[in-house]
This record gives structure tokens, C-alpha cells and sequence, in this order.
């Protein structure tokens, strides 16, 4: 009975740790500054591809590389999803802060990008889009700075465009029909890609006779709890953190008492996108990565962040863990055996045992949210206090 | 109304006064707000600018923060031209900005909201880790809150602290939007003695806009305005009850 419950805390906490992971760099790019980002899966499974890619490297190199390539894959996952996040924040997101809706539109789009572009990146495809940059670029730039250009734009910027565009298609189409077969392949391609976990995060502890914590679980719950330490310590305990907590609340009047709000919010968004980076890097130990990785776990992001309350990390925590071990309880079928098997119990019984399974459990706590959310609509940790009712 | 010409000699930001408008126009769309401005704030003075509701005061000192941008007119800071600067780095410049409605950061802390204030020293100094006395002398009421949320405090003790974070930047002018609104008496008197001693020990300039006519002869320079235009001004000492009649009163 101990070991039973021991065990189904410890897959509770395991399930709730990977949804607290997810959503953290959400709780900071929903929670705090008020952006739906429906792309934020998609940096998630830029942070998973970017771990495959080291891996790919380290197997490459061989000797302890591969044992240890984790170790460059966490803070290169964060780094790139964080760069990305950076672009997406400086051609996009920036024009819609206060705009919901057309933020929800623009991300979701940005994120069909993302996953189109990761199942055909290939060669031609990079060469034709360097091509273009360059080209549209710095052309661009020398037409501003020599030629009379305000005068000009209105019918050399679409022809200049479109130039660039064709150049950039050409190139890229002889590329295509020219190369090595191996050449021109797809990097990744649609179908799924397996990343293998280093021989140390294999395995388990065993404790006792039935019960077993996977290395791996057991490296996602300590890294999730580091991840938590560090945001916490720099949201509250750094310069950078006290002008984010200060833009976020109040963008106009922060602007007014000196702090730079455009690179307050920059550095916001991108930490968020980091942190979704790394998110992307775990859940490449518990499963292989494909371009619709992100669909699979935005859902749960944004329910942990609405049940928590919006704007409150401890929310976030207090709801991941519950959503977690509420949904192994469920899915493993667990309250169906604690309940005494009496006739009187039969119907309990039968109707939880319905619902033992991942995706009946699934729809078990969905209801289960959207009831409490009937009752508590701000979430677990909504604002208190005279500032709220203001 | 007459346009004040840029005086070149007045451009030696040694010389400059602290603000100098001229010639502003601001529109809301096409419904003209702000008509033909011309404005001086000299050096280490306090200016009050006075008017009935909404002969735009307010947005007078949002077109000087850089929160409204005028569509025509010279806005110079020490000197320089401002216009195109946003809120930010005119903070940094040191102009103070303590709004109507106080905009307190709820969220924080007394004493984060107290040490955010120090963004607006930029390259002029550096930030310290903690409250200095001073700002307890001035508001000794702040000192047993530092812990409670900004948003917490009563609106007295927000306009306090909201007038102590624009000190904590050290700006060398200070612009305060109606500090008394809304206010019991005891503290209008409390804030306007703070301002007073703030001008006094730090020979910074103030720019005030007011209805309490008490704290509104504590200054030295009076602007009044009606329907968007500046219609009077000169010292203070010569603000008689006629024109507080004509300009203030309802």
C-alpha cells in the first residue's frame, strides 16, 4: 500500500514536473506579459531539434561525447529557442502588445512556419534564404543611404522585393535539381526523430521490489526545480528582474521613470522562449521529437498557467504538480483499486476505471478544470489586496 | 499669444533654463488640445501652471515627458532638443514625473518601487542597494511600509511614495501632475513641505500643475491657461484674486 502510494506521488510529481517545465517559459511570456503565444510549442520543438542535432554531433565524435552531450544540449537548446524568441518578439510581437487577438492569429501562423520549415528545411532551402537575406538586406541598405530613397520606396521597395525573392528561387531551384541526392535531402524531414538519452539516464533506482524511478524522471524533476531557483532568483533578486516585474504591470509608467521597456520586454520574451528551449530539451528524454511536438504540450501549458492564476509563478507550481498526480491517479486506475470492492462502491469502481486511461484521463481533467474554473475563474493564486480591486 | 524665437544665447545648456517651450500644438485626431504653447521653466524655480479642468495641464506635461508627442513646436531640455526622445531617456535626463493618479507599481514593494525610481539616473550615477535617509526624512511615513505592496497603501501614501520614487532618479526638474488631488489636508500640508524642503536642498526646478491655491503661491512663476492657450503669467506675488477668479474658479 506505501509503495503503491509512494509510487504514484513520485509519477505524479514526474508527469507534474514535465508540465511545470513546459509551462514555465509560459508562466512568464503569458503570465506576466499578458501574450498568447501559440508559438511557444514550436520554440519548444526548436529547443528538441537542437538537442538532436548535438547529439548527432557528439555520436559523431564519439569517445565520451555522447555521454556527456546533455551537458552542451541544455544551454544550447535554451540559446537558440531564446534567439528565436528574439526575432519573433522583434518582427512580430512587439506591434501587438495589447492586442490579443491579433497576437493569437500572428503567433498561431508563425508557428505554422515553424513546423512547415522544420520538416523541409534542406540545403537549397538555406542557401535560397541567405540568398534572399542578403540580397533584400543590404541591398535595401546601400538604396537607403545612396539613392534619394523616402522619394523612391513607394514603387522600389515591392520591385526590389520581389527581385530579391526571384534571385533568392532560382538559386535555390538549381541547387535543388543539381546537388547530390544526400545533398538536398531534407534535414529532418516530416517524420519523427529519435534522440538517445546517454547510458547514464537509462535505467532506474529500484526501491523495493515494485516500485522503479527512471533515471530520466528523476533528471527532469531536478531540473525543473533548477530551472524554478533560477527564474525565481532573477525575477526577484536581480536589476534586470525588478524592471521586468515593473513593465509588465505598468508599461507607460515605467517607460516615464527611466527604464528601456522596448529591451525590458525584448529580454522578457526571449528568456520565456529560452526557458521553452529547455522545456524542449527534456521532453526529448521521455520520447522521440517530430515537427508536431509543440501541439502536444501547448494545451497543457496553458492550462497550467489558467489553473495557477495568470501572473503568479507559485500558481503555476502548486497547479502543475496537482494537474500531475491528478492525472496519474486517474489514468492509472489507482482510485478504482484503493476503493473497497463492495456492491455499494461497484458503480464508483466501474465509472473510474472508465476513465483509466491517458486519454480518457485526459478528459476527466479537462472537466475537472473547467469545473473549477466555474467556481475560482482567476485560478488557484488570483491578486489580493486593495491594488486588485482598484 | 506671441511666439517666443529660440534665443541662441539661451541654448548654452550653462545658461539654458531647465525647459523651454515654444510655439507647442498638440492634437487628439483632428480636435486641437495644446494651442501655440510657449512655456519657460528657469533654473532652480518653481513654476505652476494653473487652469480649470481640462484646459489640458495634464497633457501639457505628457507632451514635456514625451508620453504625447505635439505635432508642431519645440520641446528643450537644458538646451537641447527633446522632441523626438522617448519617456525613457527623457527620465534619464533627469526630468522627474510624478502623474495624476500616482501610477504606483502595485505589485512591488514600497521599497522596489522606491529603488525603480533609480532608473532614471542612467550615466548620471550609480544605483544603490538600499532607501537612503533622506527620502525617510521627507517622508517619514514610508519608512514602516517598506515591505507592503505599492498598490496596498492609501492613495496620501501613494502620492508620497510616488513623488519620493521620482527623487530617488536625482532629477533636475521635477514635474508634478495635481500632487494634492483627492488628499486629506494633513497630508497636502505634508507634501507640499517635502516639496518645498526637495527645492530647497537640492536646487532642483519644479514644474506644478495645481488647484490648491495655498501650494500654488509656494511657487515662484505662474502660468494660467484656458482652452488649450497660455493666457496669463508672471511671478507668483502678483497672482491676485482676480485672476484666480478669472483662471481658477469654478
Amino acid at each position: 500500500m506505501l509503495e503503491g502510494l509512494i509510487g504514484g506521488l513520485f509519477n505524479g510529481i514526474s508527469i507534474g514536473a514535465v508540465l511545470l517545465i513546459v509551462a514555465l517559459g509560459l508562466a512568464i511570456v503569458f503570465g506576466l506579459m499578458g501574450v498568447i503565444n501559440l508559438a511557444h510549442g514550436e520554440l519548444m520543438m526548436f529547443g528538441a531539434y537542437t538537442t538532436f542535432v548535438v547529439q548527432n554531433v557528439a555520436k559523431s565524435m564519439g569517445g565520451i561525447a555522447p555521454e556527456i552531450y546533455v551537458f552542451a544540449a541544455l544551454p544550447l537548446a535554451f540559446v537558440v529557442s531564446a534567439l528565436l524568441g528574439l526575432l519573433l518578439e522583434r518582427t512580430v510581437i512587439r506591434y501587438l502588445y495589447g492586442r490579443p487577438l491579433e497576437t493569437l492569429l500572428a503567433t498561431w501562423g508563425v508557428s505554422l512556419i515553424l513546423i512547415q520549415l522544420i520538416r523541409s528545411i534542406s540545403w537549397p532551402m538555406v542557401i535560397g534564404l541567405v540568398i534572399f537575406a542578403t540580397l533584400f538586406l543590404i541591398g535595401r541598405w546601400a538604396l537607403t543611404r545612396y539613392t534619394d530613397w523616402d522619394r523612391i520606396s513607394q514603387w522600389a521597395n515591392p520591385i526590389f522585393l520581389g527581385l530579391s525573392v526571384a534571385i533568392a528561387a532560382v538559386v535555390s531551384f538549381l541547387v535543388q535539381s543539381s546537388g547530390s541526392s544526400q545533398f538536398v535531402r531534407p534535414w529532418f524531414g516530416a517524420q519523427n526523430v529519435d534522440v538517445t538519452p546517454p547510458s547514464w539516464l537509462r535505467g532506474g533506482v529500484a526501491i523495493g521490489s515494485a516500485l522503479q524511478f527512471p533515471y530520466a524522471r528523476l533528471f527532469i524533476i531536478v531540473l525543473t526545480i533548477l530551472c524554478l531557483v533560477a527564474v525565481y532568483w532573477f525575477l526577484n533578486g536581480t536589476a534586470w528582474g525588478l524592471r521586468i516585474r515593473s513593465v509588465t504591470q505598468n508599461r507607460g509608467m515605467s517607460a516615464c521613470l527611466g527604464i528601456p521597456t522596448e529591451r525590458v520586454d525584448a529580454l522578457t520574451f526571449a528568456l520565456g522562449s529560452g526557458l521553452a528551449g529547455i522545456a524542449g530539451f527534456a521532453v526529448t528524454l521521455l520520447g522521440s521529437v517530430g515537427p508536431n511536438l509543440g501541439g502536444n504540450y501547448i494545451v497543457d501549458a496553458f492550462m497550467v498557467v489558467v489553473v495557477g492564476g495568470v501572473g503568479k509563478l507559485v500558481g503555476s507550481i502548486v497547479a502543475a504538480l496537482v494537474i500531475g498526480i491528478v492525472t496519474y491517479l486517474v489514468g492509472s486506475g489507482t482510485i478504482a483499486l484503493i476503493l473497497p470492492p463492495t456492491a455499494f462502491f461497484q458503480p464508483a469502481i466501474d465509472f473510474f476505471n472508465f476513465f483509466a486511461t491517458t486519454s480518457m484521463a485526459k478528459v476527466m481533467v479537462f472537466a475537472l478544470i473547467i469545473a473549477f474554473l466555474q467556481v475560482r475563474p482567476a485560478g488557484l493564486f488570483p491578486p489580493k489586496g486593495r491594488s486588485v480591486e482598484l | 499669444m506671441t511666439t517666443t524665437l529660440p534665443n541662441p544665447a539661451l541654448q548654452d545648456p550653462a545658461t539654458a533654463p531647465m525647459v523651454e517651450i515654444s510655439g507647442l500644438n498638440f492634437y487628439y485626431g483632428e480636435s486641437h488640445i495644446l494651442r501655440h504653447v510657449s512655456m519657460t521653466v528657469p533654473k532652480g524655480q518653481m513654476v505652476c501652471l494653473i487652469g480649470r479642468n481640462g484646459v489640458g495641464k495634464t497633457t501639457m506635461l505628457k507632451n514635456i515627458m514625451g508620453v504625447l508627442r505635439p505635432r508642431t513646436g519645440e520641446i528643450r531640455f537644458e538646451g537641447q532638443v527633446v522632441n523626438s526622445f522617448p519617456p525613457d531617456r527623457r527620465a534619464r535626463l533627469g526630468i522627474g514625473y510624478v502623474p495624476q493618479g500616482r501610477e504606483v507599481i502595485p505589485r512591488l514593494t514600497v521599497r522596489e518601487n522606491l529603488l525603480i525610481g533609480q532608473e532614471a539616473l542612467g550615466s548620471r550615477g550609480k544605483p544603490k542597494k538600499e532607501v537612503p535617509d533622506e527620502i525617510y526624512e521627507l517622508f517619514p511615513v514610508l519608512k514602516d511600509m517598506l515591505d507592503r505592496m505599492g498598490g496596498d497603501l492609501s492613495g496620501g501614501q501613494q502620492q508620497q511614495l510616488a513623488i519620493a520614487r521620482a527623487i530617488m532618479g536625482q532629477p533636475k526638474l521635477l514635474v508634478l501632475d495635481e500632487p494634492t488631488e483627492g488628499i486629506q489636508p494633513s497630508i497636502i500640508l505634508d507634501i507640499e513641505a517635502a516639496v518645498k524642503q526637495i527645492v530647497k536642498t537640492t536646487g532642483i526646478s519644479v514644474l506644478l500643475v495645481e488647484q490648491h491655491l495655498h501650494f500654488v503661491r509656494q511657487a515662484d512663476y505662474y502660468y494660467a491657461m484656458q482652452r488649450g492657450g497660455i493666457v496669463a503669467n508672471g511671478p507668483t506675488s502678483e497672482l491676485t484674486n482676480d485672476i484666480i477668479q478669472e483662471f481658477l474658479a469654478v
